[in-house]
């Protein structure tokens, strides 16, 4: 590493931050850490760790629960950190997913899951672009109200219309078509070290009602999909041009980006990423009814990406777990639950205001901050 | 569309007392937003505390129904003061916990709003929790009444019995009505003139129109900033208290959705306007109950955040613009 600016003594006395170290990794290393890391992710569920898994409620469920919400929060993130809006009904494109595979593989038609996830996500996009055409031209908190409205409309929309199943919902959601490759044993704990339990399986990729760890494995694979797909986005073109108009919607638009254009895509992503973990939500609980997305949720999912740090994946992903999977886990203080939570999110806004895992942008800018500091000083002093 | 057009003056009062409540508590969005631009998210829970120091302060004085004309004055009197002090203290400590720490260490505006979610959730959760919270003070026995069920609806002694005064086009409107459509425009009036012509009034506008060049014009900021929020809090504290007389019915989270149709209000009206957030109050009380007349009581709701929607199209900035600091004196 070599700086030629002069703070270059003090990088070399500061310690290789954990990217650094990581990045200054050889290639096949790295790649090897990625598989073990993806095997640990995959196998997470079989392998029953204490404390980490959750007493009371089965653990690939809870799992599950935790993958739809870091897939919300990687689509929420592209609107509100990429984008810089503020989107309180979020909630509303979940269902919309969600809705869409209860009415056409359920209700009303009996497709396929292969055909009903993609229109799931077509329609939950295309919600997102009737939603965002008219009320992208209002700024900021305005934009906020209105989503919030939106996602009360559409639950309201479901609670009251009995072509949707009024409030008693949608029942009996096909499982996705599975194929039964292998089983994968557990690990048993209880008699202090680790064991593995040949009878407590889990089929790779059998869809059934009792074992969720499939479910769990299906959404991790959407994860990766998105992941890549959002790497791509996000260092594109479209991802420079969301950064723009986040900084300045004035001095991008006089640059020339066309910002509503970009803004509504912005939208139209997240609202199709909201979909398909609404999708995935009503694939796996096969039973969906309007108490599902309640408002509050809206207000989960924006914690998720706030608390994580929002404008960046990993940070939102840590946000996402810390905010599906700490109730979960915490369980035995069942009413104190969300007080607790409630009092976590204040202190972390006091403590880590640019959230868990700031996005690179913000140790960027404060570097270069730094340097126009000490750039000042010079020209002061001489 | 018949049973509006039967029922109109039904709808019309109903809608007026419902819009009052709304704009009071849009009242305190308006001037949080106005000084500080961030939505006070825990804004409703400043209210839902108020209809609890209202009905407390019913049971403690033994109110009841069918008290004579003396006895029913003093309760309301009771009421206002017990349910404006909570709701301004605890708008105050609110501005203390959850936003002041912030504000000192320049935390992005998004920040904010989570930091009013997690006290929206402490201030909610406390309240239906407070036979434990009771118990761990060892004051369960003392304080039973007030603490039982804290997850149930708690009920407030009807102590006003609504009495046609006078009937309009088929419609009584009850002495209810009349106290709580009356009496949020009086205390409307009372705090258009506070901001307009009192010395800390002209503090609000001045931060509100440029936080900077205020300080250095010798404003203190963070005491505007209390004020303000004291001055919402006992806003709220009156709405809650028409609510009581009202509705007559509070729970622990009465609050939420209470506070995103006073939220609507204060956008509808224009965020960061007193005037605005007094007609985008009434406006949709207004809508909501007529909407409900034509289109069915289960679409109320929706009817309120359509015409949201629409207003902003055609008026980005709400029906009467944004405009605290433009507020002349």
């Amino acid at each position: 590493m070599s700086t030629s600016t002069g703070t270059a003594a003090s990088t070399k006395q500061r310690r290789l931050g954990f990217k650094e170290r990581v990045n200054n990794l050889p290639r096949a290393v790295k790649i090897l850490l990625w598989v073990v890391f993806a095997v640990f992710l995959f196998m997470l569920p079989l392998l029953n760790i204490p404390f980490i898994t959750t007493e009371g409620s089965d653990f690939g469920g809870v799992l599950f629960t935790v993958a739809t919400y870091v897939l919300v929060a990687l689509g929420l993130n592209i609107v509100v950190g990429y984008a810089g809006l503020l989107d309180l009904g979020y909630v509303g494109f979940y269902a919309i997913g969600a809705y869409t595979v209860g009415v056409l593989s359920a209700e009303h038609a009996k497709l396929s899951w292969v055909v009903v996830v993609p229109i799931a996500i077509v329609v939950a996009m295309v919600s997102g672009v009737v939603l965002g055409a008219p009320t992208l031209r209002v700024r900021g908190d305005y934009l906020a109200i209105v989503t919030l409205g939106f996602g009360e409309i559409v639950r309201l929309t479901l609670v009251n219309s009995e072509w949707l199943g009024a409030s008693r919902g949608i029942s009996d959601i096909p499982k996705p078509p599975g194929v039964e490759l292998f089983e994968v044993p557990s690990i048993d704990w209880s008699s202090g070290a680790p064991v593995v339990d040949l009878d407590t399986t889990s089929t790779f990729l059998k869809f059934g009602i009792t074992d969720f760890v499939p479910y769990y494995w299906l959404a991790l694979g959407v994860i990766a999909l998105v992941l890549l797909f959002d790497i791509l986005v996000k260092s594109s073109r479209v991802g420079r041009a969301w950064e723009a108009t986040r900084e300045d919607e004035d001095a991008a638009e006089l640059m020339g980006v066309p910002t509503f254009r970009f803004k509504l895509l912005a939208f139209a992503l997240g609202a199709a990423i909201g979909g398909l973990s609404g999708a995935l939500f009503a694939t796996k609980a096969g039973f969906i009814n309007p108490q599902s997305f309640e408002l509050l949720l809206s207000i989960l999912f924006i914690a998720a990406v706030v608390v994580g740090g929002a404008g960046n994946r990993w940070g939102v992903i840590v946000g996402a777990i810390v905010v599906a999977y700490f109730p979960e886990r915490f369980r035995e203080f069942a009413d104190f639950r969300v007080l607790v939570f409630g009092l976590a999110l204040m202190l972390l806004a006091i403590f880590r205001p640019q959230g868990l895992l700031p996005p690179r942008r913000t140790v960027r800018a404060k570097r270069a901050d730094a340097r126009q500091a000490v750039l000042e000083e010079g020209e002061a002093s001489a | 569309m018949q049973n509006l057009i039967d029922n109109f003056f039904s709808y019309t009062i109903t809608g007026l007392t419902i819009g009052a409540v709304y704009a009071l508590v849009a009242l305190g969005y308006t001037l949080v937003y106005g000084v500080l631009r961030l939505i006070n998210f825990a804004h409703s829970e400043v209210f839902m505390y108020g209809t609890f120091g209202a009905l407390w302060v019913v049971m403690l004085l033994g109110g009841k129904p069918g008290g004579s004309v003396g006895q029913v004055i003093f309760w309301v009197v009771m009421m206002f003061v017990a349910a404006m002090a909570m709701s301004g203290l605890i708008a105050v400590i609110l501005e203390r916990v959850a936003y002041r720490p912030l504000r000192k260490r320049n935390a992005p505006p998004l920040i904010a709003l989570i930091s009013a979610i997690g006290a929206s959730f402490v201030l909610a959760e406390l309240m239906g929790l407070r036979s434990r919270v009771a118990g761990w003070v060892g004051l369960d026995d003392t304080l039973r009444e007030y603490v039982r069920n804290s997850r149930n609806n708690a009920g407030l002694p009807s102590i006003i019995s609504p009495q046609p005064i006078f009937s309009v086009g088929g419609y009584n409107v009850t002495n209810v009505d009349l106290i709580v459509i009356i009496g949020a425009i009086a205390i409307m009036v009372v705090l258009d003139q506070f901001v307009k012509r009192s010395r800390l009034g002209r503090g609000i506008r001045a931060v509100a129109m440029d936080p900077e060049a205020a300080a250095l014009m010798g404003v203190n900021r963070d005491r505007v900033i209390q004020v303000t929020f004291l001055v919402g809090g006992v806003m709220a504290g009156a709405a809650a208290v028409f609510y009581m007389l009202k509705i007559g019915i509070t729970r622990y989270d009465a609050g939420f959705i209470l506070g995103v149709k006073a939220f609507t209000a204060a956008v509808l009206g224009g965020i960061g306007n007193l005037r605005g957030a007094l007609l985008g109050g009434f406006i949709l009380g207004l809508a909501e109950n007529y909407g409900s007349a034509v289109v069915g009581s289960q679409w109320k709701d929706v009817v309120a955040f359509v015409l949201l929607v629409l207003i902003l199209l055609v008026r980005p900035t709400g029906l009467l613009g944004e405009s605290l600091g433009k507020a002349r004196a």
